[in-house]
């Protein structure tokens, strides 16, 4: 049995607070602009499409699909698998994917969040579906 | 207003080592500022603006204070690999403006003797440091997504290795002098999917520095004049994730810009110097310039095109990053360096490209996949 691995805790700050409290609960935030419509991530209390600072908290399913991928073969912590998923609602996410087969990864590929636990507030993953 | 042949490009010096454990990081950007003085036929004394990146120790101010140097401007944008690109620009800038008439620009730094500092994080830190973005995957992500969207695979990127290989033979100072084949590059080992380790640059430690100035001073030296006559800088990042697309880079901007000041197109250049952390920096970016269309560089990079005497565009013909040389993790200062050479005729005899008049530095920094700048520069021998 390997030991889970280890993913530094987030720091949080006032801007992102919410974010990481909604983690605590298993729910998977990302940020939608009031006045251009537009949804966001990472969360920016001021829209980077239209700089209105009418942005909002919204609950996602976090689900999407792979957009790209990259498998570290070797690291201190073993191999892993960076990439990005394109959430449902648009945006796309930085992540590691886990709890799968690291070989079979494919663009395109059906993902959805998992959290992984920290010191502090869990991370969001994405895994296969 | 333009920069165009507002500045000389008047000295130029590459530090030989590869390996510098017995030297201080301070003493080896002492070590190519005299170097590249040395060959301008300047002193220190005459060097009245300096420009420096994060590689320099403590910035700035120690640099400007250690070097012993006496200056009415400065600049310290880091932009990383590509920042010297972009101080070629500002301090034609500065010249243009009065603001200083001989400009130091130096690099060094030694990350093949001890681990490097990590950048210092962003607002992005949260969401993305548990991640671990490294070179090789950031890169890696954008080769997959490339082999997806346009079928590039990894005989094209070998390609390019072998081609800086075959530069890199003539090159006494590169870290790997054997020419290489397709089959050596996409049978070596996986780094993070799909790149190769040869498909990776080298890690050296080393340096190298530049001295900028007037029309009127670089004429009054002895060095063939070489000058600035583009100048173009970007960046491009997630920007909150809306239509992520890593297969193009800050160089569908950056370039454009430089080639509408110079006056020239692409197919102009005699001669590219092409930022290669790895193969598929150099595949992007000569798309992304407009050497050919987007999704075709890898046809474009195959069977030797990239090699002097050979194909049709002579680049990196020091070895670049990949075969020579690519001090504290940054290519951009060599980048130019190869370039001057080609313009002044100071190349190797056997990758020298024949009345080389026009060339293009072009340069990545940050990571490709996630954040990064992009500067490109067209030089001109007059």
């Amino acid at each position: 049995m390997t030991e889970a691995k280890k993913y530094p805790a987030p720091q949080g700050n006032p801007e992102t607070q919410p974010f990481w409290d909604a983690a605590k609960e298993g729910k998977f935030l990302i940020k939608r602009c009031m006045a251009c419509g537009e949804a966001h991530y990472f969360p920016r209390s001021i829209c980077p499409f239209c700089f209105s600072d009418k942005t909002v908290w919204e609950e996602s399913p976090g689900e999407g699909e792979i957009y790209t991928f990259s498998l570290m073969r070797k690291s201190a912590s073993g191999p892993y698998a960076i990439g990005y998923v394109k959430l449902k609602e648009g945006p796309a996410v930085q992540t590691n994917f886990v709890d799968c087969d690291l070989h079979a990864l494919k663009i395109g590929q059906k993902v959805k969040v998992v959290f992984k636990p920290t010191d502090g507030a869990p991370l969001p993953f994405f895994t296969p579906v | 207003m333009s920069i165009k042949g507002k500045a000389y490009i008047a000295g130029i010096y590459e530090h030989p080592t590869r390996h510098a454990p017995d030297k201080s990081t301070a003493q080896l950007h002492a070590e190519v500022a005299k170097g590249a003085l040395e060959d301008a036929g300047l002193t220190s004394a005459d060097v009245d603006g300096y420009f420096c990146a994060g590689d320099a120790p403590g910035g700035a101010w120690p640099m400007v204070d250690y070097l012993g140097l006496k200056v009415r401007h400065i600049d310290s944008t880091e932009t990383g690999g590509c920042s010297y690109i972009i101080h070629i620009g500002h301090a034609a800038q500065a010249i243009a403006a009065g603001k200083c008439s001989i400009a130091l620009v130096t690099l060094a730094g030694k990350p093949r003797t001890s681990v490097m500092a990590p950048r210092a994080a962003g607002a992005e830190a949260d969401f993305e440091a548990a991640y671990g973005a490294t070179t090789h995957n950031a890169y890696g992500m954008c080769a997959m997504r490339h082999m997806h969207d346009y079928g590039t695979t990894s005989e094209q990127l070998a390609w390019i290795k072998v081609a800086a290989s075959h530069h890199a033979q003539y090159n006494p100072h590169a870290m790997l002098k054997d020419v290489v084949t397709v089959e050596d590059v996409v049978n070596s080992p996986l780094i993070s999917d799909p790149l190769h380790r040869m498909d990776c640059c080298v890690v050296t430690d080393g340096g190298g520095a530049l001295i900028v100035t007037t029309p009127e001073i670089a004429k009054s030296l002895k060095k063939p004049l070489v000058r600035l006559i583009g100048h173009g800088e970007a960046m491009k990042g997630p920007r909150g994730g809306k239509d992520l697309d890593l297969t193009y880079s800050a160089g569908v901007w950056s370039g454009p810009r430089a080639f509408e000041e110079a006056g020239v197109t692409p197919q102009d250049m005699k001669y590219a110097s092409i930022y290669d952390s790895f193969t598929i920096t150099v595949l992007m970016q000569l798309e992304d310039l407009g050497f050919c269309k987007k999704g075709d560089g890898g046809k474009f990079v195959s069977d030797g095109n990239l090699i002097s005497g050979v194909g049709k565009l002579p680049f990196n013909t020091d070895g670049g990053g990949l075969c020579s040389n690519h001090p504290v993790n940054r290519g951009g200062m060599t980048k130019i360096i190869e370039a001057v050479r080609q313009l002044r005729g100071e190349a190797h005899p056997k990758v020298q490209v024949p009345n080389c008049d026009l060339a293009l530095v072009h340069g990545t920094g940050g990571l490709l996949g996630v954040r990064h700048a992009a500067s490109t520069a067209v030089l001109e021998r007059v």
